[in-house]
């Protein structure tokens, strides 16, 4: 255990190097910058925005520029937001709550309904139940969020009024209740995706270890349907699931970029494209940086969980 | 709807009070009636309410010196107060001054260099400390000190020796006399010298996320990506505030901007505003008011005056008869936009009403080109002296309506036997050297001429202002005529302002007649707001709607 992490945490900093310089040049060679924002304010001259570039450092070497920001890195300074100058860690940390608070209740939402249905369709494969479910995560699947959304504030905000048309809270009120009401319809848009893909995962899974030769003794064995599909399906299809949650965890924290747009939620998917749109690069190369990490930890996770949960597989 | 809601903690206490000192009168008359009545007349000034305003960019950034965008100035506005201000009419205002410094009332001498400002002397900070002279020598010093990071430097940097001659009085000498410098100083915010000189770095402070100014609205708290709330600043030397809250609300996408908006959850939609597309709509809603205002940018088509074709004024003449303007604005953009003639801005003070209007006329533009001898070849493209009459249009890819106006344009100019192809560009290389060293032929853009609503468009026109030429500066169109370039010289250091009007109506008429750049029509836009809101008042001068918050009051 103790080789597989040593060699993990290794193979970890050398993909953080890459990502980091991969994710610098990128972000550097694409044209713009900065200050390409005030280019068009006519009440900026060339001056002002030579000026501008020497203050920020964005006229040294580009490798200059990457070394400073590796080096602070390290020593644990994130650097500051060109757009509110505010620390990056806490820029990021601002956002986290609200991020956290979506992703984690549509996931909540997504993988208990997504597991019932998969459950479901695969016990009763070629009903009625299981072609509504396929046709369902279909057209769930391919139709965009965003549509989703726009349509969901017209229906239950300006025509029926029982919902909020987007944001947090109400400014002002910030009550626990105010919260949920307005965390439903997000959630729900947002969970309505990932509940057409933890189906389609369950329901293949389940199909995998529903055939299998313990379950056929299970059953054998005189147990009951429902004690041979708690006890030996559900805990065995579920197993793979564990791998699939490791790899989604990374996006319930770097957010949801379109959901947050549409109903104006003040997470981490939208600091990622206001500071991509304003190319505010220490908060971009944070919010990479922060986002690697996360993957990293989360497949390390979701290894040592499967490890321990399942005897057959041993780490090394 | 947010109005009705805070309506309730906003009266209950004070009024209360005055009930029970009305003895027993009040307890017959239904309370809210009495109350309002009471409240109206007791306390004019007392706060109540609050109003939400709707941007679709984020505001960052609260020190008001450093380099921000329109989103910015509308907490900006709120919060700081500037030595003079600019009204909705063009005329500057005093704010923090007493007088607005002329050189009729002595504040600026004949030779226009000495520069002398009388202050208020009833002015607190925030947090309670008066401001003086020096906070405004503090502010200026700043601006030009090499380590910090300013928004812009120029007229700033002509400053000399100043000197706090008593806490509200200040003097300076500038290096040569340059009449936008007021202009300038109504969008110069003044900073409390007091907190930002404890600084190390004036760039990274504590007070650039909590600022402290001395406006009508006082910080209350921002929640980042969301919003920002300030609160009413009850001891504000002026006018107002009547609301006790005021809170800028972050909603990134403009349909979802328009969407709260109809919801009640927005009461004014701020910049980028209401989209052409939803106005005919958002005329109906009821309980709201929805107006079209006329803004300070102007939608033109730029000539790269250096290439060829476009030496020749008949050919700008041509093709400037042969755009319908009136079906651009009408069939791609909704019907909002103003035609206009000139760069000046419709409601600048400095617009010339009088400059000859182009009608749409293919024949009189087929004319022009046969006079001057651009003869129709095989293929039906106009050549003269080898040159083909054929160029290129540039503008951002990806903008609906632009290359809309860019395939009529193609249609139209092919009927008097121009030839035009589109080449768009992403937007950061379409503005970048491509615009700025004029890489292009022509292009289509929104400019807003004018810097702080001052006249003074050397920065645009003059010939030392072409960066492909060597100069500084933004005239793209690589614009020079001598006359004009004089004209501006003369304007930038004439103070009186009705001397400035003719010298600019000199400027704009010969910038009709030579065209360097084709007027598509004036921006527009449409500002939405709950009915029930009043005080309101849209100025063309500055870049945000919520300019006088501190006027704004709940009616009812």
């Amino acid at each position: 255990m103790r080789g597989f992490l040593v060699k993990r945490l290794l193979q970890s900093l050398i993909l953080l190097l890459i990502v980091s310089v991969i994710g610098f040049a990128v972000l550097n060679l694409f044209p713009g910058g900065p200050l390409a924002q005030y280019a068009l304010d006519s009440s900026m001259t060339q001056d002002d925005l030579m000026r501008l570039k020497e203050q920020l450092g964005l006229n040294r070497p580009l490798y200059v520029q990457y070394l400073d920001w590796a080096f602070r890195l390290v020593q644990g300074d994130w650097g500051h937001s060109f757009r509110d100058r505010a620390p990056v860690l806490s820029v990021i940390g601002r956002h986290l709550w609200a991020t956290f608070l979506l992703m984690g209740s549509s996931t909540i939402l997504a993988v208990g309904v997504g597991a019932w249905i998969g459950i479901r369709s695969a016990t009763h494969r070629g009903s009625l139940f299981d072609h509504a479910a396929t046709i369902g995560a279909m057209v769930a699947l391919s139709i965009p969020t965003f549509w989703f959304g726009l349509v969901g504030i017209y229906v239950f905000t300006l025509r029926l009024g029982w919902l909020p048309a987007g944001n947090m809270y109400t400014v002002g009120d910030e009550s626990i209740l105010d919260y949920l009401h307005h965390l439903i319809m997000p959630s729900a848009v947002l969970a309505l995706v990932h509940v057409a893909i933890w189906s389609r995962y369950m329901r293949s899974a389940t199909l995998d270890v529903i055939h299998q030769d313990f379950v056929n003794t299970a059953r054998a064995k005189g147990l009951s349907e429902r004690r041979i599909l708690m006890k030996h399906v559900v805990g065995n299809a579920l197993l793979p699931m564990i791998t699939l949650a490791g790899i989604q965890l990374p996006s319930v924290l770097t957010g949801a970029l379109v959901t947050e747009t549409v109903f104006t939620w003040p997470g981490m998917g939208r600091l990622f494209l206001d500071s991509l749109g304003y190319s505010d690069y220490p908060v971009v190369m944070g919010l990479l940086m922060f986002s690697a990490v996360l993957v990293i930890v989360s497949n390390l996770l979701a290894d040592i969980t499967v490890a321990l949960v399942d005897p057959r597989i041993r780490l090394a | 709807m947010t109005d009705t809601i805070n309506a309730r903690p906003g009266y209950s206490r004070r009024d209360a009070l005055r009930l029970t000192g009305a003895g027993g009168l009040a307890t017959f008359v239904a309370p809210h009636v009495l109350g309002g009545a009471a409240f109206a007349q007791g306390n004019a000034k007392a706060p109540k309410g609050r109003v939400v305003v709707g941007v679709s960019q984020e505001p960052t950034t609260f020190n008001p010196l450093m380099v921000h965008g329109e989103t910015d100035d509308a907490v900006i506005f709120s919060v700081f107060d500037a030595l003079i201000r600019i009204d909705a009419q063009g005329v500057m205002q005093p704010n923090l001054a007493v007088e607005v410094p002329s050189q009729a009332n002595g504040g600026i001498s004949k030779d226009g260099l000495v520069w002398r400002v009388r202050l208020r002397d009833d002015v607190k900070w925030h947090d309670g400390t008066p401001f003086t002279a020096e906070d405004v020598k503090y502010t200026l010093e700043l601006i030009v000190s090499p380590k910090f990071r300013a928004w812009r430097t120029g007229g700033h940097s002509l400053v000399r020796d100043l000197k706090v001659v008593s806490p509200t009085e200040i003097t300076w000498r500038m290096e040569s006399a340059f009449a936008p410098y007021l202009a300038f100083l109504a969008e110069t915010f003044i900073v409390p010298r007091h907190i930002l000189e404890k600084e190390a770095d004036p760039n990274i402070t504590a007070f650039g996320q909590a600022p402290i100014g001395t406006g009508a609205f006082k910080w209350g708290q921002r929640v980042p990506g969301d919003r920002i709330e300030l609160v009413a600043n009850p001891n504000y030397f002026g006018q107002g505030p009547f609301i006790s809250q005021l809170v800028f609300k972050y909603v990134p996408d403009m349909t979802v901007l328009y969407t709260q908006f109809q919801s009640g959850d927005v009461d004014l939609v701020d910049q980028a505003y209401i989209t052409a597309d939803h106005y005919e709509e958002a005329k109906k809603l009821p309980g709201r008011t929805v107006d079209l205002e006329a803004a300070s940018g102007i939608e033109g088509i730029f000539f790269n005056l250096e290439r060829p074709q476009f030496k020749e004024l008949a050919v700008r003449k041509a093709l400037y008869a042969a755009l319908d303007r009136k079906s651009i604005i009408d069939s791609i953009y909704y019907g909002v936009g103003t035609v206009t003639e000139t760069f000046m801005p419709p409601q600048s003070y400095y617009h010339d009403r009088t400059l000859p209007v182009q009608d749409f006329n293919l024949n009189a533009a087929r004319k022009i080109l046969d006079d001057a001898g651009w003869v129709p070849g095989a293929d039906g493209i106009r050549a003269k002296g080898g040159v083909r009459l054929s160029f290129a249009n540039s503008t951002t890819s990806g903008n609906h309506l632009r290359e809309q106006m860019q395939q009529y344009m193609q249609q139209i100019f092919r009927e008097i036997g121009v030839e035009m192809t589109i080449s768009n560009l992403p937007p950061a290389v379409m503005w970048g050297d491509f615009w700025q060293k004029s890489q292009f032929d022509s292009g289509l853009s929104g400019v807003t001429f004018l810097i702080a609503s001052d006249p003074d468009v050397t920065n645009r026109f003059a010939s030392t202002s072409s960066l492909a030429k060597g100069g500084q500066g933004s005239n793209v169109m690589q614009y020079s005529n001598p006359k004009v370039d004089e004209l501006l010289k003369q304007g930038r250091s004439t103070f009186d302002q009705e001397e400035r009007r003719k010298i600019y109506a000199q400027v704009q008429r010969i910038i009709r007649e030579e065209l360097p750049f084709l007027p598509v029509f004036a921006y527009t836009v449409i500002l939405g707001r709950k009915s029930k809101l009043d005080g309101f008042k849209f100025n063309p001068n500055v870049r945000t709607a919520s300019w006088n918050a501190a006027a704004w009051s709940w009616k009812g």
